[in-house]
């Protein structure tokens, strides 16, 4: 799997992410400046890490999605490639217009940090095919702006056609309010574009990948796209 | 020329922000408060003398970065 990580300023977890990719599918990813204009050929996969880019002013993810390597990012998903937006990179897929919705202020106003419980909704797709549906992971959240909201005919296609891939929930998998952290709609936590390439989550799957720091339920998700193109080649 | 540019929340999205502004302003005793909304506002200079082209800048300043259309509207006022 060819990978490509988007750095962008203010961005901070392109190295986590970068590990992770390294370290599952065992080849280091490209690291792509966002100045940039092209993306290395041969990429498969391009990921839009987490962080603050451009300060978070005006709002999250506003500037980093008109960088650009966002035209380029842009061509690969539209040619079918895959695209995963992880937390600040979710904000800015979707101010980028390859997600819909957006991310709104967390609910209780604060900045969360902490770990929380997601069921995955489906494994037949590239990025969940890791996990089983209906299966609980734990994996951590850091954001103040989580909480995603969409107009209601967007929900209802969302919800109708499946994109919801992963969800906020209590850790035996029951949508509980009280564990959807961030007061996302219908405990959206991660979702996926129409033609089912692109996928924005706000947890961060790249946290969980190694047993010296703690659970590694974030594995699946890389261990998955690793299989995908491996399937693909 | 001097414009601004006003962006504020659509009605109907859930303004937490504005909220808890709503709440403290409530806290002071200022009287009469019944609701607040927060939205930004974005002066800007603009070269030139062309008010037809000018306002059409900002427009589309305001289509494609200043404002979120998902979410926000914005007014463009040109001085």
């Amino acid at each position: 799997m060819k990978s490509a990580v988007i750095v962008l300023p203010g961005i901070n977890r392109e190295r986590d992410m970068a590990r992770a990719l390294t370290l599952i599918s065992g080849r280091a990813p490209a690291m792509v400046w966002h100045a940039d204009t092209a993306l290395p050929r041969g990429t498969d996969l391009v990921v839009v890490p987490g962080g603050f880019s451009y300060g978070d002013y005006l709002r999250c993810g506003a500037i980093a999605a008109r960088a650009p390597i966002m035209g380029a990012v842009r061509s690969h998903a539209a040619r079918g490639g895959l695209v995963l937006g992880v937390c600040n990179g979710f904000q800015i897929l979707c101010e980028a217009g390859l997600l819909p919705g957006v991310l709104m202020r967390n609910a209780a106003l604060k900045f969360i940090c902490r770990d929380v419980y997601l069921r995955v909704e489906r494994s037949d797709t590239p990025f969940t095919r890791g996990y089983n549906a209906g299966q609980v992971i734990r994996v951590p959240v850091a954001h103040g702006e989580g909480n995603y909201v969409a107009d209601q005919d967007t929900v209802v296609r969302l919800e109708g056609e499946g994109r919801v891939l992963f969800r906020y929930a209590a850790p035996d998998g029951a949508l509980d309010p009280a564990w959807n952290v961030n007061g996302a709609t219908n405990a959206i936590a991660g979702v996926l574009n129409a033609s089912g390439n692109v996928l924005g989550m706000m947890p961060h799957p790249e946290n969980h990948v190694e047993a010296a720091l703690g659970p590694t339920d974030g594995r699946g998700l890389f261990a998955g796209l690793a299989d995908h193109f491996k399937q693909a080649a | 020329m001097k414009a601004r540019i006003t962006v504020t929340l659509k009605s109907g999205i859930l303004d937490p922000q504005g909220k808890a502004i709503e709440g403290a302003l409530k806290s002071l005793g200022i009287a009469g408060v019944a609701s607040v909304r927060q939205g930004k506002v974005f002066d800007i200079e603009i070269e030139g003398s062309d008010r037809k082209a000018a306002r059409a800048a900002l427009e589309q300043a305001a289509d494609k970065l200043l404002a979120n259309t998902l979410i926000e509207n914005y007014q463009v006022d040109l001085k």
